[in-house]
């Protein structure tokens, strides 16, 4: 075997327990990555430490469902190689979590919305039949509690403050807004979760989800959500746009210059 | 046979990395030992992607291998997720002394003056698990241990 075959891809997950594991895992690891992308450029110093500790909460909760996985399933011979080392349709995110940063606006809206869905999500998990991964969403949702509360301050501070920032956190809305319906749509991967006993359908809270974040959006200066044909999905099938394979780009040039490099 | 007692007075010697005044048994980070032959340190960490996490599991090792407990096995225990209750109440007078407001449902208090008028800078501090206060009579910053 090639050092190459050795430190780079890794298997695709045949369990559902893995399938869903992998799509939470990936979410939480790009979300954080993108983050990351903001240390050292923030407005100020407070809240480039507050994104950056934000980045760090997700990819540690990426960190500790990575190493879960390959204890059911021997997918890549550990979890960097699974999480940073797959082809981009391998990864099973959705679209929404690599959307680009853009501005500070968009950057706090896309933590709003992302982080009230995963507490649903997490919640979902508390009476899961696997007890490590009920505990790592034990875990996780008082960070979650945290996020959500950080990101709606701001996005009610930008909404409802100068006629430029609510500009910018309209034109956030504008943006993501088509990307938010994949985040809760009942496919096969949840579907066979929820069968497995892994995980209960907390896409069943997708309309209270909705009114909750229409009402803080009426909050903020009154913006409304626009009129939205369909919602693009994909990612969860390993479809994506551009915005992951700039990512991948970062993430990845180094293992695959130089496999194995460590540290 | 390993003595319980020894294996937790040693924890009690590792001091956390980010606040050097408290333990990692004082800060509830070790949950205890756990039976077994060999048995285990079952420890649980503050934040997931707290980057002490990893560090404090080295030093634990360093400090077992040392006393020659190279036998003596450590466990990650992630529920009952840790909170800012795991923390000893004699660890709380030793962060104010320290400089940093302990957690509690108290009003938060400048560490150094003792004034409670003070102002939230930021919710995320220096560290996972601390947020940025100002006093508003001494006008120094200080940090703030996060109720969680």
């Amino acid at each position: 075997m090639s050092v190459a075959e050795k430190y780079i891809g890794a298997k695709t997950p045949s369990k559902p327990e893995t399938i869903y594991m992998l799509r939470l895992a990936d979410n939480t690891l790009i979300l954080g990555q993108r983050l990351s992308e903001m240390c050292g450029h923030a407005p100020e110093m407070e809240l480039d430490i507050a994104l950056t500790n934000i980045s760090l909460d997700l990819i540690g909760q990426a960190k500790l469902l990575f190493e879960h996985i390959l204890t059911l399933e021997d997918l890549a011979p550990n979890a960097d190689v699974l999480a940073m080392t797959r082809p981009l349709e391998q990864y099973t995110n959705c679209l929404f979590v690599a959307q680009p940063n853009v501005d500070f606006a968009h950057i706090m809206l896309k933590q709003y919305l992302f982080s009230t869905m995963q507490k649903l999500q997490y919640e979902a998990l508390l009476e899961s039949r696997d007890e490590t991964l009920a505990a790592i969403a034990e875990k996780s949702l008082k960070e979650i509690a945290y996020h959500i509360r950080f990101a709606k301050t701001w996005l009610l501070r930008l909404g409802d403050g100068t006629e430029e920032s609510r500009t910018r956190m309209a034109d956030a809305l504008d943006c993501l807004w088509r990307f938010t319906g994949e985040m809760f749509v009942r496919d096969a991967g949840l579907a066979d979760a929820v069968n497995a006993g892994l995980s209960t359908d907390f896409t069943q809270h997708y309309d209270g989800w909705t009114l909750e974040v229409e009402s803080v959006f009426t909050e903020a200066g009154g913006l409304t959500p626009p009129e939205t044909a369909r919602m693009i999905m994909g990612g969860h099938q390993g479809q994506h746009d551009d915005n992951l394979g700039h990512i991948l780009a970062d993430m990845q040039f180094m293992q695959r210059s130089y496999p194995g490099l460590k540290w | 046979m390993v003595d319980k007692e020894h294996l937790l007075d040693l924890m009690a010697e590792i001091m956390d990395p980010e606040i050097p005044v408290i333990n990692i048994v004082e800060l509830g980070i070790v949950r205890g030992i756990e039976n077994g032959s060999p048995p285990s340190i079952v420890i649980t960490p503050t934040y997931v992607g707290c980057p002490a996490t990893d560090m404090i599991s080295e030093m634990i090792r360093e400090k077992l291998d040392t006393a020659g407990y190279d036998n003596v096995g450590i466990k990650n225990q992630l529920s009952p997720a840790w909170a800012t209750d795991w923390i000893t109440e004699s660890a709380h007078e030793k962060l104010r002394i320290y400089g940093i407001d302990p957690p509690g449902a108290h009003t938060p208090t400048c560490p150094r003056c003792g004034s409670a008028n003070t102002k939230l800078i930021s919710e995320f501090g220096s560290t996972p698990c601390k947020a940025l206060h100002a006093c508003k009579d001494c006008l120094e910053p200080f940090d703030r241990f996060k109720c969680h």
